[in-house]
């Protein structure tokens, strides 16, 4: 597994940057959860709680102008991109303000001005539309990269397979990224898959595989930056094992997590926690003061209330919204 | 005016939309070395290429889902099944990914894609192969559906399919791309989605009807002609969105109705133009709606068998002097 070369000296302003993102995405989870709880978001809520440094990490790896696309468990992946967390949370609320006016919520969120290809709720559905961006990228004659996030649990999928063999075979310019948080809802990872080692199966289609300490931002910043290089420089896609844990349940109807994994289990994992990690390693590095991380989190703090706060605000979609959008003029 | 096949007229719509517009491509199995299962593709290789014309290997969901992220980033891909049978494995992308990628959005983006293949009872080719596939498509909103009955249609149908910006999807016939007809020369010559045609005008009876069972219901008409029954034939075109206006018009003309298709009749189209007219011209009947349907069982193999599951001109003339009478 890659890890960060321990004598490279860490810089403030990046440092600052990623640690930002991955307040802001713990902060707006732990947020989105409060509102759940009180009622104000419905339906099904997958948290991204534990998990903030592989979408921060990745992203801090492209241009603004590569696509990214995820599952459903994609609040962290549609921030890190760039995108507004008073739409994101006005979204979640089901209001017109929302990035799809209320009308696609938690699992589906969609932003074309940061070039995110949405939430997808199919687990593995999404794989082959990376692809299909990836082909639109090579055909038009540009050099974007699409970064493609998935769960573990979309690996015994025969769409992930379908997409690495077609990625791999007409060379396209995709980075997939598989999250391993070793439990696919309740089926833990060697219920599920033969080969547990997922980045192996970047073998069997010819193409580059790595795996990474998903709780190390700047390591997977180095693994993705290698494989947008290549997607970048040669049209050819990567898999990337990110492993990691998610220190909350499945879903929000899943609070514990409790029956298909040990309490001592997820307490162990949290001393891994990617934030307090890359705090950590910023402080030692002299990249950023205590005070420092104290203005992220108060000022993440105050960005996330911002977002309740307009969420609040934004009215309900008028009756007629049900009816625009399923077609296009 | 040229005459030609439905297949040559097909073959003529994706040349021309792909001549006018560099963004429309065409996928799927077998459709440019091998010049397509069924020819539907035939030349299209050698001059548009390798890049426009795309091979893949069997992988339907896959495919199919690479057009949809195609089309989400602009391009305007027409995605061969190679025969609609196939589609259900790519089932998940279509109705899941294309149709509701608009709406979940919120209209942020569009898939301008066309899913195209042949469809329908075809000639002995038992259970798996021989299925009325639009039964599938048509309940889902966010798409659209069309089942061309003539090569004039096919290419003008098909073209405004590629051109529109949602997903279409487009159900040919083994059975009928050797027929010949008039197709119009013109490269602008486009029909529109939703609109049906009237393909024989009468007074006692509308019959609605489509693909192989229209051709079935033009002879059973002139049959009835020598009785003295006229029948008027509608035939759809585009079952979502359905021309519901024609349809009504017509029923308020003649007052009676049979509604004729390939397909098992539980839950099929006869069922939905059946609910409709009678909530839209029920004071206008003066018999209830009839239904000739396919029997509700698999496609035997047996040569008997298949005869007695696919509407018959016998059951489909039983069935108007039945609802005339």
């Amino acid at each position: 597994m890659k890890t960060v070369a321990p004598g490279a000296r860490l810089d403030s302003e990046l440092a600052k940057r990623l640690l930002t993102q991955m307040q802001l995405i713990r902060r707006f989870e732990e947020k989105a959860a409060e509102m759940y709880a009180m009622g104000k978001i419905g339906g099904f809520l997958h948290l991204y709680i534990g998990q903030e440094a592989v979408a921060v990490g990745a992203t801090a790896a492209c241009r603004p102008d590569d696509y990214a696309v995820s599952s459903y468990r994609e609040h962290g992946h549609c921030l890190a991109k760039g995108s507004d967390p008073r739409r994101i949370m006005a979204e979640l609320f089901g209001r017109m303000d929302g990035l799809s006016k209320g009308k696609g919520g938690s699992m589906h969120l969609f932003d074309k001005g940061v070039n995110f290809l949405g939430g997808h709720g199919i687990v593995g559905a999404h794989l082959p539309l990376a692809a299909g961006a990836g082909f639109a990228i090579k055909y038009q004659g540009g050099d974007q990269v699409v970064l493609c996030y998935f769960g573990d649990g979309a690996v015994p999928e025969g769409e992930f397979h379908e997409s690495l063999n077609l990625c791999a075979l007409w060379k396209l310019p995709v980075v997939y990224i598989c999250e391993n948080n070793r439990y696919a809802m309740g089926t833990a990872i060697h219920r599920a898959l033969a080969q547990t080692e997922i980045w192996r199966f970047a073998e069997t289609y010819g193409i580059k595989g790595e795996a990474v300490d998903g709780m190390d931002v700047l390591a997977i910043r180095d693994c993705v930056g290698r494989a947008v290089e290549r997607a970048r420089r040669d049209k050819v896609p990567t898999l990337i094992e990110a492993r990691t844990y998610r220190f909350r349940g499945h879903s929000m109807r899943d609070p514990a997590g409790a029956i298909y994994r040990t309490k001592e289990e997820v307490e162990r994992e949290k001393q891994r926690d990617p934030i307090v990690l890359f705090s950590e390693r910023c402080l030692k590095d002299g990249a950023l003061t205590e005070a420092d991380l104290k203005l992220i989190e108060k000022g993440v703090a105050d960005q996330v209330d911002e977002a309740v706060a307009f969420a609040e605000a934004s009215p309900e979609p008028p009756p007629e919204e049900l009816f625009t959008d399923v077609y296009k003029d | 005016m040229a005459v030609m096949t439905y297949r040559e007229a097909l073959n003529l719509a994706l040349r021309e939309e792909m001549r006018r517009d560099p963004r429309v491509f065409v996928m799927g199995e077998e459709v440019g070395l091998y010049d397509g299962a069924y020819k539907v593709t035939q030349g299209l290789l050698k001059e548009f290429g390798e890049k426009r014309i795309v091979d893949t290997p069997i992988c339907e969901s896959g495919f199919t889902g690479v057009g949809v992220g195609a089309a989400m980033l602009g391009l305007r891909p027409v995605v061969e099944m190679m025969t609609f049978n196939f589609s259900i494995l790519a089932l998940d992308q279509i109705v899941n990914s294309a149709a509701k990628m608009c709406y979940m959005s919120g209209g942020q983006y569009n898939v301008p894609l066309v899913v195209r293949g042949p469809g329908g009872p075809a000639a002995q080719l038992a259970a798996q192969h021989s299925q009325s596939m639009e039964t599938y498509f048509y309940h889902v909103p966010g798409l659209k559906v069309v089942r061309p009955s003539t090569p004039g249609d096919a290419k003008g149908l098909l073209k405004s399919a590629i051109r529109d910006d949602n997903p279409v999807i487009f159900i040919e016939s083994e059975t009928l791309y050797a027929i010949k007809g008039e197709v119009p020369e013109d490269p602008e010559y486009l029909i529109p989605l939703g609109v049906a045609a009237v393909r024989r005008e009468g007074t006692d009876v509308t019959v609605i009807a489509y693909m192989g069972m229209l051709y079935r219901a033009l002879e059973v008409a002139e049959e009835l002609d020598k009785d003295g029954i006229s029948v008027e034939i509608v035939d759809p075109r585009t079952l979502r969105p359905m021309d519901t206006a024609t349809i009504l018009g017509s029923v308020r003309k003649t007052h009676r109705c049979v509604v004729i298709e390939a397909g098992a009749g539980f839950a099929g189209m006869g069922s939905e133009i059946a609910a409709t007219i009678q909530e839209e011209a029920f004071d206008d009947l003066d018999a209830p709606v009839a239904r000739v349907t396919g029997e509700n069982a698999p496609m035997p193999y047996a040569r008997n068998l298949e005869l007695l599951k696919t509407p018959s001109k016998a059951k489909i003339l039983a069935a108007i002097r039945r609802v005339c009478a």
